[in-house]
Formats: C-alpha cells, sequence, structure tokens
C-alpha cells in the first residue's frame, strides 16, 4: 500500500513525520485510540496543527472532524506552536488561596505575555493549568519539566532568569 | 498444597520480614513524592547514599525511597528506623550530618527535627508529631514505609493476601456481601454504597465486563489519588483484582490524569511486577480466574470524572457526559457493564476482604463507615495528606492535625467537596466528617480536598474562582450548565467589579436552582454550590461588594482605592522595598505615598504592610 505523502509544514521536520507514521501504525488498528495517538504526535511535534490533525485522521481512517473535536475538547492539546519554555501556573484552589493570581498579573505584566499565548521572542508561552496537586508547595509554577514551589510575584522573575 | 504463587507469597514475606521490623539493619526512608521530588528529595537520596558508601555503611544502613509520607511542607523528609526519628526541610549539606552523627553516633541531629510550632519544643519521633499523632492510617498505611517500587515490599507487609482469599477461598457473591458488611462508600465524593455498585454489576448479563479505577483527581486542592499511586500503588491492583473476581470482569482500566506522571510511572511498573509475579493475566493463583489492567491517560477535561464521560474519553471521544439510566453497571464502557471506582475505594478493598466486612465498619459513623483521606492545604500551618475515622471534627483535622492558622491570621472558612462543595465558617467547625452532616452544613465529602482560607480570603472572590472554573470546564453539551454557568460568572464578576446591583443577589439563587434541577450530569447539579453556600454564610461580604463597593478582605482590586492611610502608616517603608513598578514613594520617618500612573495593582504592597495602612 502507498504511504499518503506528507503534507508540507514548516514546523514539522522529515524526522517527526517518521516518527509521526510510527505512532499513527501503531495505533491504526485499536479502537479508542485517538487521545493516545494525539498526544504522541503532540509530544513529537510540539504542537497539533490542522494540517497534522488531518493527516493524522486519514491514518487512522476517522473523519476529521471528529479528530478536531476532540483534540479541541481536551486541554492538554494545543493547536498553536508553544514558545521555548512553558511556563505553567496552577490555578488550584490552594494555590488560589495562596496568592497565584498575584504572580500570574506579575509574569502577564513583566513580558506583556497574555495566558494561552507566546512571547515574541518565543521565549516563553503561558498556561494557567488546573491543580497539579503539589497543593504542599502552593503556590506552584512548573516551567519545562521543573517544579518551583511557594513561589511569590518578587521571586519569580529570579527563578525565570534561568530559562533562556 | 498450596499453588505455586500462594507459595511464593509465604516465602516473601518469610524473607523480608525482618526488614519491617527493622531489626537487621537501620532503614533511612526518605519520601519520594511529588512534593518532596520537587523540593530535591532525589539530590538528597543521592548525597545520603554517597555518604553511606564513603563511611562504609552501606552494609549496615540501606536508604529506601518511599511514595509521599504525607507531610509534604515540610520536604524533603526522612525518617530513620528504627527510633521512627523524622528530620525535615533536608539539604544536601545535610545528609554528612546525620550520617556521622545519627547513624556513627547514635544521636539524633536536633536542630533538623519537627520544631513544634505551638510550644516551640523539637520532637525527635515521627508519631509523637501531632499531625502525626491524631491520623489513623488504614488506606495510607504503607505510606512513608515501603518502596512502592517493589512488589516484595508490598507482599512483606501482607499483600496480595486479600486477593488470595478473595480468588481462592470466596465467590462473587461472599465478597459482595462483605463488602456491603464493610458500609463502605465511594470515596470519589458522591458516596454511593460499594458493595451495592458491585452487585448491580455482578447480576448484570453478559460475557465482557469491565472493572474501572476512576484516577481522574480533578478537583482542585485534591491530591490524595495522586499520593497513594505514588505511595501504594498495589493496593490498588489488588483491589481492582478482587472487584474484578466480584462481578466476574477479565478486563480492568485505570483512568489517570495526565498530569501525575510520577504516579502513572510508578503505577505502570507495578502493573509489570504483578504481571511477572501472575497475579496479573491468566489463571491467577490457580483458580482459574484471569484478568489484565491498561493503564489510559487523560488529556485534561475535569468532566472526565464523571464516569459516563470517563468511558466516553476511553472509548476514545470527546468525554461528554449521557443521561442515566442506563447505569454503568448495565451499560458502561464499549456498552458492557462496569464497575467504576475511585482509588481510595479500591485501595481500601483488599484490608475489607482480609479482616472482614464487620472490622471495617467498626470505625466511623451510623452513616459513614471506615477511615477518610483528606488532603489539607491553603492559609493551614501543616499542609499535608492526613487519614482519620470518619466522625472526627473538622476542627481536629484543622488545628490538631493541620496546627491551625498561620501568621497569627484569623480562620475564615474551610472549603470541602472542591467545585461541587462549599464553605463552612468557624461556627460548624464542630462538623463530625460524615457524609450527611457535612451535606447539611452546605457542603460535600467530597474527594478529599480542604481547602483553609484566613480572613485575607474574600469569600465573593472565591465563588467567582470556582464558578469561573466550573464555566471552563463545562462541556457544552446541556443548556443549563453551558449558559447558566456562564450567567452566574458574569454576575460574580459584575460585583466584584463593583458593578453589583442589590437584586442580583435573587437572581443568582434563582439561576442556581434551576442549574441545580436541570443540569444533565454532576458537574452541573453541583456547579451552584460553592455560590450557595457563600450567600449561606457570607452574606455580609456581599453586600458589601454591592452596597459599600467595599472588599473587605482586599482582595478584589476593581474595589480598591491604593491609598496610604496616614494614621494607621509606621513609616517602615516595607511597601517601598517590595514595590515591583517603583509606584511607592517613602523617605526614612515619613508616611508613605503610591503614585497612581505608575502602580500595576499588583496587591504586594497589601501582603507586606503588617499594619492594613493601605486601602
Amino acid at each position: 500500500m502507498a504511504k499518503s505523502p506528507h503534507p508540507v509544514h514548516e514546523d514539522i521536520t522529515p524526522e517527526m513525520w517518521t516518527g509521526i507514521d510510527r505512532v499513527i501504525a501503531e495505533h491504526k488498528s485499536v479502537s479508542g485510540a485517538i487521545i493516545t495517538v494525539l498526544r504522541e504526535c503532540q509530544d513529537i511535534a510540539g504542537y497539533l496543527p490542522v494540517e497534522l490533525l488531518d493527516y493524522i485522521a486519514k491514518g487512522l481512517n476517522l473523519p476529521s472532524s471528529e479528530v478536531f473535536g476532540v483534540a479541541s475538547f481536551y486541554s492538554l492539546f494545543s493547536l498553536v506552536p508553544k514558545g521555548r519554555h512553558t511556563i505553567k501556573l496552577c490555578l488550584g484552589t490552594a494555590c488560589y488561596v495562596k496568592g497565584i493570581k498575584e504572580v500570574m498579573s506579575r509574569v502577564t505584566n513583566t513580558f506583556n505575555l497574555e495566558e494561552g499565548q507566546v512571547t515574541e521572542d518565543k521565549r516563553f508561552s503561558l498556561e494557567g493549568v488546573r491543580c497539579l496537586g503539589a497543593c504542599g508547595l502552593a503556590p506552584v509554577m512548573v516551567v519545562g519539566q521543573d517544579t518551583h514551589g511557594d513561589v511569590s510575584p518578587d521571586k519569580i522573575l529570579g527563578i525565570l532568569d534561568n530559562y533562556t | 498444597m498450596a499453588h505455586e504463587t500462594v507459595e511464593q507469597l509465604g516465602r516473601i514475606r518469610e524473607k523480608y520480614a525482618a526488614k519491617f521490623a527493622f531489626t537487621d539493619k537501620t532503614y533511612l526512608l526518605i519520601c519520594g513524592g511529588t512534593g518532596c521530588h520537587a523540593t530535591g528529595s532525589i539530590k538528597v537520596k543521592e548525597a545520603l547514599e554517597q555518604q553511606l558508601a564513603e563511611h562504609d555503611l552501606s552494609d549496615k544502613a540501606e536508604v529506601v525511597e518511599t511514595g509521599c509520607n504525607g507531610f509534604c511542607a515540610m520536604g524533603p523528609l526522612l525518617v530513620v528506623q528504627p527510633g521512627d526519628v523524622f528530620y525535615q526541610k533536608l539539604t544536601i549539606a545535610d545528609m554528612e550530618t546525620i550520617v556521622k552523627e545519627h547513624i556513627i553516633g547514635k544521636k539524633p541531629v536536633e536542630r533538623l527535627l519537627y520544631k513544634d510550632p505551638v510550644t516551640r519544643k523539637r520532637i525527635a519521633s515521627q508519631k509523637e508529631i501531632p499531625f502525626f499523632a491524631h491520623q489513623e492510617p488504614v488506606v495510607l498505611r504503607n505510606k512513608g514505609l515501603i518502596n512502592p517500587e517493589s512488589i516484595d515490599d508490598y507482599i512483606a507487609r501482607d499483600g496480595y493476601s486479600g486477593a488470595a482469599k478473595a480468588l481462592l477461598e470466596m465467590d462473587g457473591e461472599e465478597i459482595i456481601e462483605q463488602m456491603k458488611i464493610s458500609g463502605i462508600r465511594g470515596r470519589g465524593g458522591a458516596g454511593f454504597p460499594t458493595g451495592l455498585k458491585w452487585e448491580f454489576a455482578s447480576k448484570s448479563p453478559g460475557e465482557t465486563k469491565y472493572v474501572l479505577c476512576n484516577a481522574d483527581e480533578g478537583d482542585p486542592g485534591a491530591f490524595m489519588d495522586r499520593s497513594i499511586l505514588e505511595a501504594d500503588p498495589h493496593a490498588v491492583i489488588e483491589g481492582m483484582i478482587i472487584a474484578a473476581r466480584a462481578i466476574n470482569a477479565g478486563k480492568g482500566y485505570v483512568y489517570a490524569r495526565t498530569e501525575y506522571p510520577l504516579a502513572i510511572s510508578r503505577l505502570t511498573k507495578a502493573i509489570e511486577q504483578a504481571t511477572a509475579y501472575g497475579l496479573l493475566g491468566e489463571n491467577i493463583f490457580g483458580s482459574g480466574f484471569g484478568f489484565a489492567i491498561e493503564i489510559y491517560q487523560g488529556a485534561g477535561a475535569f468532566v472526565c470524572g464523571e464516569e459516563t464521560a470517563l468511558m466516553r474519553s476511553i472509548e476514545g471521544k470527546r468525554g461528554m457526559p449521557r443521561p442515566r439510566p442506563p447505569f454503568p453497571a448495565h451499560k458502561g464502557l464499549w456498552e458492557k457493564p462496569t464497575v467504576l471506582n475511585n482509588v481510595e475505594t479500591l485501595a481500601s478493598v483488599a484490608q475489607i476482604i482480609r479482616h472482614g466486612g464487620s472490622w471495617y465498619s467498626a470505625m466511623g459513623t451510623e452513616s459513614s463507615k471506615g477511615t477518610k483521606v483528606f488532603a489539607v492545604s491553603g492559609d493551614v500551618n501543616n499542609i499535608g495528606l492526613v487519614e482519620v475515622p470518619m466522625g472526627t471534627s473538622l476542627r481536629t483535622i484543622i488545628y490538631d492535625i493541620g496546627g491551625g492558622i498561620p501568621k497569627k491570621k484569623k480562620f475564615k472558612a474551610v472549603q470541602l467537596g472542591g467545585p461541587s462543595g462549599g464553605c463552612i465558617p468557624d461556627a460548624y467547625l464542630d462538623t463530625p466528617v460524615d457524609y450527611e452532616a457535612i451535606a447539611k452544613v452546605g457542603a460535600i465529602m467530597g474527594s478529599g480536598g480542604v481547602i483553609v482560607m484566613d480572613e485575607n480570603t474574600c469569600m465573593v472572590d472565591m465563588a467567582r474562582f470556582f464558578m469561573e472554573f466550573i464555566q471552563d470546564e463545562s462541556c457544552g453539551k446541556c443548556t443549563p450548565c453551558r449558559e447558566g454557568t456562564r450567567r452566574l460568572l458574569q454576575i460574580l464578576e459584575k460585583i466584584c467589579e463593583g458593578r453589583g446591583k442589590p437584586e442580583d443577589i435573587d437572581k443568582m439563587r434563582e439561576l442556581s436552582a434551576t442549574i441545580s434541577q436541570t443540569a444533565l450530569c454532576g458537574l452541573g447539579q453541583t456547579g451552584p454550590n460553592p455560590v450557595l453556600s457563600t450567600l449561606r454564610y457570607f452574606m455580609d461580604e456581599y453586600e458589601a461588594h454591592i452596597h459599600d463597593k467595599r472588599c473587605p478582605a482586599k482582595r478584589c482590586v476593581a474595589l480598591l482605592k491604593f491609598e496610604i492611610d496616614r494614621d494607621i502608616c509606621t513609616k517602615c517603608g516595607l511597601c517601598f522595598k517590595h514595590c515591583p513598578s517603583d509606584a511607592i514613594i517613602w523617605k526614612k520617618k515619613e508616611v508613605a505615598r503610591i503614585e497612581k500612573d505608575k502602580c500595576i495593582k499588583c496587591l504586594t504592597c497589601y501582603d507586606k504592610c503588617k499594619f492594613g495602612a493601605i486601602f
């Protein structure tokens, strides 16, 4: 069977397409695997542009509308590119009570960066996330894979200096 | 003759008996929960191992990375056994001291011990620390003790003996009978009797059935399930095996939040180990019964904690609930009879089967049996994981275990039950932890999040916070929830911005009643609860916002003037030092002043001023 040719996309390299093809092939015959496929493809490409969603739909033999419906429903999936470092601020109750709102507004003011957006230099993207379950450290900020607990508007700028 | 797997469990128990009596060597139990990982426990552990090696002690002392110890605010944590010595807030440099003074010198390191915030005294023994002393660990019996990545550790602590009993000595009906006698109710929040749920599914006709574990812990401020999975994943697996045996299911799924990578990785390892030991798979214990478990990662949608939405999500669809009946016990995952239980419920099952239902029902109150795990956080001294018998008062949890409110501030409310729950004021703190008693005061037991709020919390803003959450997480399928919560949020935003009108209160009440009565699933039906409970207990704050355009807790930015009261200001200059935008003018021995055009309204000065001089 001939493989469908990869659509052209500036953010997806040939190596990424190979990985994406492998993920699709692995899950093709498993019913209900769409969420897993989307997650693994996002891990490879960084985000899920529409061209990629269409490609996945074709690969899994599903209507594009269904794949888009799932991708837009779950907050894990991003249809827009992300910055080099993703700042996640926990918006759980404990973090809120302990002042994450003020931390959020400091980040927004300093970097001219709104929730769900990327800075112009692509350095940071900012996400407000649901409870991370690390309430003992509230308020919590996660940058990339690093969790920073007990943050305050004063402290965060120093922490963020380490991410260039 | 006993089956080889049963004999193997017996051999493992004998082999490790000395380990858990701590008689063969010194055990250094370092907490490896998410919280302690974030504060640096992995590096502390490496430093400790290095120190032991340098002092040639590797044979005499063993470092064990346990799951979440529970006292999350004090991490990184270390407990030394025998002796039960509890060390807190450790650094890499402290490891040399501990090895030299404690392990070699046999004398606990005083300065690293827990200091009681009230008596200011150091306490050495973990079980004498008030945070631990008032607890009764049943579900959490292995926390901070076993290595969650070692199945042998779990087996040594009687693990999988409940499953052996269920599979070899009991039939499905007998298992369900014991669950019914135990009186345990669903720990996810709704409190449906677990035995009854199993009975419905077991009587449902069909060859193919499923057991699901709900580990989609979405309530903000709740981390019980995460901690259980991190500390004792095999307890959940064993519970699922027993549930599967009871209803005769061959396949199970754990639906876990993708935000919990450590819990997922430990559970994955645990499933692999249990399979390798023949505790999952075909013909378990030679009983002829087979069961397999798969982990399914969610993708970030609060509504997927609702059972029918969760099943939709596993099927690879948008996680939207559907009307019930039919209930999952009849038509669940892939339209087959399904039992869905919460992590904590499943983690209790093996012990109920091992000790018998009446052992469990001896704990708790008339209608709420056993123990309950709570995640205590917010404005409270001892933040962490707490397990108490049902019937314990909220006051005991917040003051005796939680150590009260920090910075000498006043208690205002405790929030139970997440976005479906409510805020309980001081007057009702003697309410016992009991499904019915908590519902009576306007909250719900919920999954176990306990968030303490001090006097600086604005209750109108909290209602707005929860409504924003519900509105954002509403799946959009039914109109009352999709539109109703949006309107409620708009009204609350208006009030917080000083544009509220007296009639808004009645409007919110009416809208809340309609949403509760008509929404499709639990998310919408309980969504207005945070509004209703704050209206019930904190009407004065709503009135201050609406009539006086004033926020008593000074949190609602639109209602603050950002001015300094000359009579109260002590000229200390703290606000000046912390202002990030140089908007405060201050000189020594002079009252501070705020330049409005430079001020970014970040509230830093409000938080820093100890005298409440800024209004």
